[in-house]
């Protein structure tokens, strides 16, 4: 029997806003079926996200949500997380959310290890603005604003993540709708800020300008250029460039924030 | 009983009034001259349940502030200069999204890093316009220590009451004088708590407001799932693109301050039943102002003072009793000229001359200052 994402849905708020083609109804999917395997309460589950596509989710979703403003949906999990450890804190967005105007707030999150679980969607593009560059879109990629092709470069997400202190950092892909679905719920069930970067693909934003249109071909992308951890730490540098690492890339038992708070303080 | 009397800085005063009032989480990010509120609460808010963050910037201390409050606490964060500047994107967002909880601004002077130890009263229209879009604004300008800490559990009344963010507007002078303080004990001030709902979860609507104009406010984990936004939204919360629904919502927004205007504003009026010559000034800059007028009256000068401890929303309806009746105000304010705007457009025409004492010298406004141009018109 199909299964059934409806009792996780909002009624009445699907069709949702993303393009044909896009991946994120694919991780919204994986996102579901992650909370209902771990038979989580909505009662008790909090997404909060930025602005962009991937933060309209949120609003699709039968739970406390709280869709805030560009870059900001961690600073606003903190609060609501230090206010009520009890409930399950899941802040999301995109890549430029999370990684330009919310950068700041990315890096101090994973730094201070408080149990919120981070998912970054990553597209490569800025997509609800219609297709600038990001932090993540790679050198010499065209963007509306790189009509020449673009001369930053690119943030590794997920390394990002391990060097400013995350205690759990994963890496999927849409290609990867099941394995996405169990690193989603590893993140979930760990102690401590828990990020999992998921590459997704914008045919509209970022394919059509980068002959990958087709949404299935950026899908076929994701699967020829993805290697599983345990084989990618047997592979050369050579054999590694253009390729990037998916599965669990860092995992460490370390104090969550708000219990060695609690502790200091005398609250616990 | 005697009430207990302590020697408090104006810093200190809002702790004590925050306490007061069921803060229990405060998120703030260090900044001169308002730091001393962070570093005390950070001390006293475990010994209460509640708990203390610094966060990575003024952003998102905002942001954890409106948190805080949507998990169900009274929340509060305190800031000065460019972190009132930072503060304003969320600040933005809680208004939208009507969340209460207290901003402290301790002012100083500016703009960018200005003059960082140093009184100021440059962000009263920052207070009311600083942030993008209209909507309503509270903001409330204490002049004392005592006031500091009444003001302070004011400014979480008002804003659990109407669902607002709200400003303590206070300055540095204030926030680092000492002055013995009534302590108030349990029951002495009026302590509000929002409107929760108690339909049926599956009837919520967070944004359907009651006759008050403010609909109940569940928290966070409490049963009622709902969808919180800073697109403009229907009563469910949920965005919508109708400009006509989005322009009646904030007009509601705005009537839920000016239609309790009663409630809300209060202001301070001393020697003004008979006065030809008004002084109205807030704040620090209050406290030179009665003094002079004190010294005035001993002259046989018929002036009044006229202070405000609201500023936001602007005291339109008492200032309008002195229509016609007064010869002159006089505004003294550490900018260059600010509340006279706001002054000039209540009065407008019904008073022979508006003169403004201005002051960004990172100096108060003395007594004699205040003075002399009271007895400049003679």
């Amino acid at each position: 029997m199909a299964y059934d994402y409806a009792k996780y849905l909002r009624a009445g708020k699907i069709p949702h806003i993303w393009c044909p083609g896009c991946g994120y109804g694919i991780i919204m999917k994986s996102i579901i079926r992650a909370v209902d395997g771990l038979g989580m309460n909505k009662d008790d589950l909090v997404f909060t996200s930025g602005i962009g596509c991937a933060s309209r989710l949120p609003g699709y979703i039968d739970a406390n949500t709280l869709h805030t403003t560009h870059g900001r949906s961690l600073g606003f999990a903190t609060g609501v997380k230090m206010a009520k450890p009890e409930l399950n804190v899941i802040a999301l967005g995109g890549d430029g959310d999370m990684t330009a105007i919310g950068g700041n707030h990315f890096i101090h999150a994973c730094r201070r290890n408080i149990d919120i679980t981070c998912l970054v969607f990553n597209n490569y593009i800025y997509g609800m603005t219609g297709g600038q560059y990001s932090p993540t879109t790679p050198k010499a990629a065209r963007a509306t604003t790189s009509p020449y092709g673009n001369s930053d470069n690119q943030f590794d997400i997920a390394q990002l993540a391990i060097g400013a202190g995350a205690s759990f950092v994963a890496r999927s892909t849409t290609y990867h709708a099941v394995p996405m679905e169990k690193l989603i719920k590893q993140a979930i069930e760990h102690k401590g800020f828990s990020v999992v970067e998921i590459i997704a693909g914008c045919p509209t934003g970022y394919g059509r300008k980068n002959k990958l249109a087709s949404p299935a071909g950026m899908i076929e992308w994701q699967k020829a250029n993805s290697v599983n951890k345990v084989q990618w730490d047997k592979m050369t540098a050579e054999e590694q460039a253009g390729k990037f690492p998916i599965g669990v890339l860092h995992q460490e038992e370390k104090p969550e924030f708000i219990e060695a708070y609690d502790a200091n303080v005398g609250l616990s | 009983m005697a009430k207990e009397v302590k020697f408090l800085q104006g810093n200190e005063a809002v702790c004590e009034g925050a306490l007061y009032a069921g803060c229990t989480f405060y998120a703030g990010y260090p900044i001169t001259p308002s730091t001393e509120v962070a570093e005390i609460l950070a001390a006293r808010l475990p010994k209460v349940g509640g708990r203390f963050v610094q966060m990575e910037d003024e952003i998102a201390a905002m942001a954890a502030t409106l948190g805080g409050s949507i998990a169900g606490r009274k929340s509060l964060t305190a800031t000065s200069g460019p972190g009132m500047s930072l503060k304003m994107e969320n600040l933005g967002y809680g208004y939208l999204t009507e969340v209460p909880c207290v901003i402290v601004n301790v002012m100083r002077g500016g703009p960018s890093t200005g003059l960082p130890t140093g009184p100021g009263q440059s962000d009263i229209m920052q207070a009311k316009w600083g942030t993008h879009g209209d909507h309503p604004a509270v903001a409330l300008t204490p002049s004392t220590v005592q006031e500091q800490l009444e003001e302070t559990v004011r400014a979480f009344n008002i804003s659990e009451k109407y669902r607002i963010p709200v400003i303590l507007l206070t300055d540095e002078i204030i926030g680092h004088m000492r002055e013995a303080v009534n302590m108030p004990e349990p029951g002495d001030l009026e302590v509000v708590d929002r409107k929760r709902p108690t339909c049926d979860p599956k009837d919520y609507l967070p944004y359907k407001p009651e006759a008050d104009g403010v609909a109940p406010m569940a928290d966070f984990g409490s049963g009622y799932r709902y969808h919180i936004t800073g697109l403009n939204h229907l009563e469910d919360g949920f965005p919508s693109n109708d400009g006509k629904l989005a322009q009646a919502d904030e007009i509601r927004q705005e009537k839920k301050i000016t239609d309790h205007y009663d409630e809300i504003v209060v202001v301070d009026e001393m020697d003004t039943d008979d006065a030809e010559i008004l002084v109205f000034a807030f704040g620090s800059t209050a406290r030179s102002a009665k003094e002079a007028i004190k010294m005035a009256r001993a002259e046989g000068i018929k002036v009044g003072l006229f202070r405000p401890l609201t500023i936001w929303p602007f005291p339109d309806k008492h200032l309008q009793k002195y229509k016609n009746k007064v010869k002159r105000i006089i505004v003294p304010e550490m900018n260059l000229g600010m509340a006279i705007l706001e002054v000039k457009r209540v009065m407008e025409g019904t008073v022979p001359s508006i003169e403004g004492i201005n002051q960004i010298d990172s100096e108060p406004i003395t007594t004699i200052t205040i003075l002399n141009k009271i007895k400049e018109g003679k």
